[in-house]
């Protein structure tokens, strides 16, 4: 976004996003907890193998607390939580992150087309309003019925249901950032800057580049980091529905909603992935507030 | 001001006649039957019978037709009847869900009572809650109170409020005993007692949704404060010697207000839209759970009429924020 | 008004005090809740179980039955035999006596018209009537008298007890219904909702697919009862909220369909506020084969039909093996607890119906795997997969999205992979699945896939219809439309001739023996089908709730009217 090839001085924009992003404690906090978790779930199931049991052995085990043997107990058929939970978290991590960023940047983008050229914000905002209108469920269904069978046989069952479903979701969830950059945009344009911009001959997309876009930053990251426990959540459902993964596939939405109505027996059971997300969707929210700071320049350097 | 107003109502017509023939079409499409709850045990023949008197086998689109009938001509007729005793309908049919054979607008009628109470008193607490939390957690960046409520508002919208509104269930109403956790709709509010009885059924679910809300719109509230505290008029409005009470509330608050006004007008259909997983789970009968009961049963034509309707208040609430744009802002003009 | 008919029904017990048993509406009120809201209560336009539990409190038939599959009359004087000369002596007819000076609701008196009317209203064309099966091979329904109701068959019938039997099939009121036939059937909105009846209770109020509240009905045939003087049923939420409000918060005393996992409900019952109880009838949870091959490769129209027999399937040693590769106990365990008992057959009850067969009972691994071996099926290749011909084992099962089926689904995928099969597991959404929608790829008719597993059962205690699902004319297929119940495409000469002559039978010994072959020969002898658990419907009633005898053989709700609040 920065344009570094213009400043390559020691002083270029990035080192100094770089720099104040690091001051800032609940960014850096932010980022190693993510990247703890996505290593954690990278490289976990490789090196935590749980013990290969079989049925009968693993029945016996079944509902265990926390113990050195199985370090987040096991659940009602005796498998072993941790490992569960951090095959759950790959895709889970995946989907939420892969589907916000397609939220995100569709939204955006329709929001800025609309906000900024008047002759597009009609139709585009009626888009919008289309897509908020239609029942959601159906849709999926829909989607599924038509499409689960032609990508799993083209890319195999997991790696196709896992395009649909973010796909599914990016394309369900974008309309809310679209409507609030566009609200942005709207009273941006009329800015004294951006009018100077405009006087001096700047083409529309120098102006959306470099005076709109990063002053639209912070409501986005909101919306991004809203959108990463979204994604997850809706996956859960779309799971609940049939229309998410095969069903021998966790996700820590699944893993919560299964959890449920044990909650009351073995509560560490939906403890574990209740937290997963909380961490996943906190850590995002600092980095986000993280970036928003050091992006604006009028902080930056405080 | 006005003209938009009516240009926009005006096109609204023929784009929501295109999204009514979009979602016909899609909950067409989608697989499933209006037969799914019907048990194994009655056979396939009886079954195409019963598709045959629900008017279930009709081209689709004889079937969009008769519902635009149904729905611009009965409907308001019936209502005209009702009210003036009139027999415009004598003969016409209103449209009649397929799983409880119930005209849908009765069903409506019914039911948005409920939603309306529960899940607007749970957005209303969840808007009250959020703006102050939001103006003091920007107001003061980072302090104990900020990082606090940051919590609060990551924990309330990770949760999904299947989770917490069965945790809110297990404390306050298993362990507790405090609130019921099943809504009692044949409740009439009369006197204090069932006014009071009224308001412990509403605890639950108004928690569990509010809690949803608050986590949301603080956020916007917040981020939206912090970047009009850095806006230079801030800053000449502070050299200017006026109060820090006038700053933030006169002027960074109603600068903030904009884009936190789009997300608070267009969250105010999805009031009317229910809350369908905690009206299910507390047993309100809302618009909500009508929504997905009527999708797991595939009754077309209550999911088609409560999505037209759905669609109709987004329209009008996107208007709606639109003209709160241009009262908030005087530098957006929309002509 | 609530409150009022509370004090009058206080102030009335207060008076009669000394007297040991309850008067009528003495005990206030009783408060049910489902899992799933009641959406009608005309039991003929819905089909759905908890329309027909909910409208059983207010609808009656002639007959009922009692939790051991017995007859019991309802609103006739006895059960018509050929003893009693209630039966004709070729089986070809049925005369109903009724009770005397029976009464609806609303005070109109109960003749043998109103039974008329209603095999009229079932079977009109028009009218889509869910039961049309309990009018089947009726000719004609006559009022002999007011009080004499005579129904004729087209020829001998072994079981004429069909007809006005169970709450499946109660009798309307012609007065009310009169306007309602044929096409008009579900236009009728407020008799639909609000149908009067001979029940122990009367409907005062209806919301749709939410609450039903109803009154004791004040001409009910027997004065003292029912001992509640309103009930409630409040529907929706899930069966885990079901369970607690009854077992936990004690704010319902019934809860119908409490289905859930055996811990939670070992911990709800040890809350002390009521208990579960569990009705056995013949729901099977099995494992269904596809007879034919539901390869993708296949054209549209050819796929999974007869014209491409399984390529793994069809070999009766990999079904065996399958089956025995299982150990159904672990299953109950894992998924039923109390609600469950492992079983090898697909009519589990009544005990004089079901079959000796229980020879899958014990899991036999290493025979699994002798028996893929003798097949042909070996691991050349060292991956774990057995294979065959350069094919690997590989099997699709699919189910329903539901917590028990992901975690057997898990638990027969653990199996399997042991034996050396490679197992691709898939859920449906149950709308889906179930609704038979031509266009979809995913219902169980069309059987895209191995093998796909989900319970059925007979709603009577005897079997013949169930059993008729396996003739070969049932198979769902393209030209069909998919329809059909015979969804494995299982199909043999002996099977049809053995259930035709199942049909014509009507010692009641010989039709047991029947059954029970017929039975097997889906079982046992081919292995189409691999039943796994019996499963029992689980309810929940409060402690303060007596009376309670649940029935899986009628409507649960079938002795409503004994139910008294125990103080």
């Amino acid at each position: 976004m920065t344009d570094t090839s213009a400043a390559p001085k020691p002083s270029s924009p990035l080192r100094d996003v770089w720099a104040q992003f690091r001051s800032h404690k609940g960014a850096m906090f932010g980022l190693i907890t993510l990247s703890v978790l996505i290593i954690a779930v990278l490289i976990g199931p490789y090196l935590w193998v749980p013990e290969k049991l079989s049925v009968a052995q693993a029945i016996k085990l079944k509902n265990q607390g926390p113990s050195l043997r199985f370090p987040l107990g096991t659940d009602q058929l005796g498998r072993d939580m941790l490992a569960r939970m951090l095959l759950a978290g790959r895709i889970s991590l995946a989907v939420g992150l892969v589907a916000m960023g397609i939220a995100i940047v569709f939204g955006t983008l329709i929001g800025v087309l609309a906000g900024y050229f008047r002759r597009l914000d009609g139709p585009l905002m009626r888009l919008t309003d289309m897509f908020l209108a239609l029942p959601l469920v159906p849709l999926l269904l829909v989607m599924v019925m038509l499409f689960r069978d032609r990508i799993a046989g083209i890319i195999g069952p997991e790696m196709g249901a896992f395009t649909l479903i973010v796909f599914a979701i990016g394309i369900t969830s974008w309309m809310a950032t679209a409507r609030i950059v566009r609200g942005e945009v709207l009273t941006l344009k009329e800015r004294e800057y951006v009018l100077a911009a405009r006087s001096i001959g700047a083409r529309p997309n120098r102006i959306i580049l470099r005076h709109i876009l990063p002053n639209v930053i912070s409501p986005v990251m909101v919306a991004a980091t809203l959108g990463v426990a979204e994604a997850i959540i809706t996956e859960s459902v779309l799971s609940f529905l049939g229309l998410g993964f095969p069903p021998d596939f966790p996700t820590w939405g699944r893993l919560l909603y299964d959890g449920l109505q044990y909650m009351q027996v073995y509560p560490e059971r939906v403890v574990w992935p209740g937290v997963a997300i909380s961490l996943t969707v906190l850590s995002v929210n600092y980095i986000g507030d993280g970036l928003r700071d050091a992006l604006d320049p009028r902080i930056r350097g405080r | 001001m006005l003209t938009f107003t009516l240009r926009r109502l005006l096109l609204a017509i023929p784009i929501l006649l295109v999204i009514s023939l979009v979602i016909f079409l899609l909950v067409d499409l989608a697989p499933g039957s209006p037969m799914s709850e019907i048990p194994l045990t009655v056979p396939p023949d009886v079954r195409q019978k019963m598709i045959e008197a629900l008017g279930a086998d009709q081209p689709v689109f004889v079937r969009y037709l008769l519902w635009l009938k149904q729905f611009f001509w009965v409907e308001p007729m019936t209502l005209v009847d009702g009210w003036f005793g009139t027999d415009f309908t004598a003969g016409e049919q209103r449209i009649l869900s397929w799983q409880s054979r119930s005209p849908v607008f009765t069903i409506i009628g019914q039911r948005i009572p409920q939603t309306l109470t529960v899940v607007g008193t749970a957005y209303l607490v969840g808007v009250l809650i959020a703006v102050p939390i939001g103006i003091y957690s920007a107001y003061r960046q980072y302090s104990f109170f900020d990082q606090a409520g940051t919590l609060f508002a990551m924990i309330g919208f990770s949760v999904p409020t299947f989770f917490s509104g069965t945790l809110f269930i297990i404390i306050f109403a298993v362990w507790l005993g405090w609130f019921p956790t099943k809504y009692d709709t044949t409740l009439e509010v009369t006197d204090w007692a069932t006014f009071w009885e009224q308001v412990r059924q509403m605890a639950l679910p108004v928690m569990t949704l509010g809690l949803a809300n608050a986590a949301a719109i603080s956020r916007y509230m917040r981020s939206s404060m912090l970047d009009n505290m850095a806006m230079d008029y801030v800053r000449t409005a502070r050299a200017k010697g006026m109060s820090e009470r006038v700053v933030v509330l006169r002027h960074v608050l109603r600068n903030s207000l904009i884009p936190v006004g789009t997300v608070i007008a267009l969250g105010i259909p999805s009031i009317f839209g229910g809350a369908i997983i905690t009206e299910n789970l507390f047993g309100v009968n809302g618009i909500g759970a009508a929504l997905i009961g009527a999708i797991h049963a595939n009754d077309i034509p209550m999911v088609q009429t409560l999505a037209f309707i759905f669609a109709v208040l987004i329209v009008l609430f996107n208007l709606i924020a639109d003209i709160i744009y241009g009262l908030l802002d005087p530098r957006i003009r929309y002509d | 008004m609530k409150f009022k008919t509370a004090l009058l029904g206080a102030a009335a017990a207060f008076v009669l005090a000394p007297a040991a048993y309850a008067e009528r509406g003495t005990d206030g009120e009783v408060k049910l809740t489902f899992p799933q809201a009641v959406s009608i209560m005309n039991p003929y336009l819905s089909g759905g179980t908890k329309d027909i539990y909910a409208s059983s409190m207010v609808l009656e038939p002639l007959a009922g039955l009692t939790p051991d599959g017995v007859l019991v009359p309802k609103l006739v004087t006895e059960i018509p035999t050929k003893e009693n000369g209630g039966i004709s002596e070729d089986m070809t007819s049925i005369t109903w006596k009724l009770l005397p000076d029976l009464k609806w609701s609303d005070g109109t008196p109960v003749t043998a018209d109103d039974a008329v009317f209603t095999w009229q209203y079932c079977t009109d064309p028009a009218g889509g009537c869910s039961q049309a099966t309990k009018y089947e091979g009726i000719t004609s329904v006559e009022a002999v008298d007011p009080a004499t109701i005579k129904v004729t068959f087209s020829g001998p019938k072994a079981n004429p007890y069909t007809a006005f039997v169970s709450a499946l099939a109660p009798v309307l009121q012609k007065k009310q219904f009169e306007a309602c036939l044929g096409a008009a059937a579900p236009t009728c909105t407020d008799p639909n909702n609000m149908p009067v009846g001979t029940g122990p209770f009367m409907v005062t109020g209806f919301t749709v697919n939410d609450t039903v509240s109803m009154a004791a009905n004040p001409n009910y045939r027997d004065p003292a009862k029912p001992a509640f003087a309103t009930a409630v049923i409040k529907g929706g939420g899930d069966a885990e909220g079901s369970a607690r409000v009854v077992m936990e918060t004690g704010e319902f005393d019934y809860a119908w369909n409490t289905q859930i996992p055996p811990e939670t409900q070992a911990s709800m019952a040890a809350a002390g506020k009521g208990q579960f109880v569990v009705a056995f009838g013949t729901l099977v949870e099995r494992i269904e084969m596809n007879t034919t091959d539901p390869s993708p490769d296949l054209p549209e129209g050819e796929r999974a039909t007869a014209k491409h027999p399984h390529p793994i399937l069809s070999d009766i040693k990999v079904r065996t093996a399958l089956s025995k590769a299982i150990d159904r106990s672990i299953l109950v365990e894992v998924g039923y607890g109390a609600g469950g008992k492992p079983t090898c057959n697909v009519i589990p009850g009544p005990a004089d119906w079901a079959s000796d067969n229980d020879g899958c009972l014990t899991q036999d691994m290493e025979g699994a795997k002798a028996l893929l071996d003798e097949a042909g099926w070996t691991d050349t290749d060292g991956d774990g997969i057995r294979d065959k011909d350069g094919k690997p084992l590989n099997i699709l099962y699919q189910t329903t999205v539901n917590p028990i089926r992901q975690d057997f689904q898990a638990l027969v995928k653990d199996w399997w992979t042991e034996l050396g099969v490679n197992v691709e597991l898939k859920a449906i959404d149950p709308g889906v699945f179930f609704g038979g929608d031509p266009g979809s790829p995913d219902t169980f008719q069309k059987f895209y896939a191995d093998v796909e597993m989900y319970a059925n059962n007979s709603e009577s205690p005897d079997p013949e219809s169930y059993l008729g699902q396996y003739q070969c004319k049932n198979a769902p297929s393209p030209e069909t439309q998919w329809q059909g119940e015979n969804i494995n495409r299982f199909c043999t000469p002996e099977y049809d001739a053995l259930y035709a002559t199942l049909a014509t039978t009507t010692d009641i010994a010989a039709r047991q023996e029947i059954a029970k072959k017929l039975n097997d020969m889906v079982t046992k002898d081919s292995m189409i089908v691999i039943p796994l658990v019996h499963r029992g419907t689980l309810s929940a009633h409060s402690n303060a709730l007596g009376g309670v005898q649940i029935n899986a053989w009628d409507s649960e709700l079938w002795n409503v009217a004994d139910w008294f609040r125990v103080k």
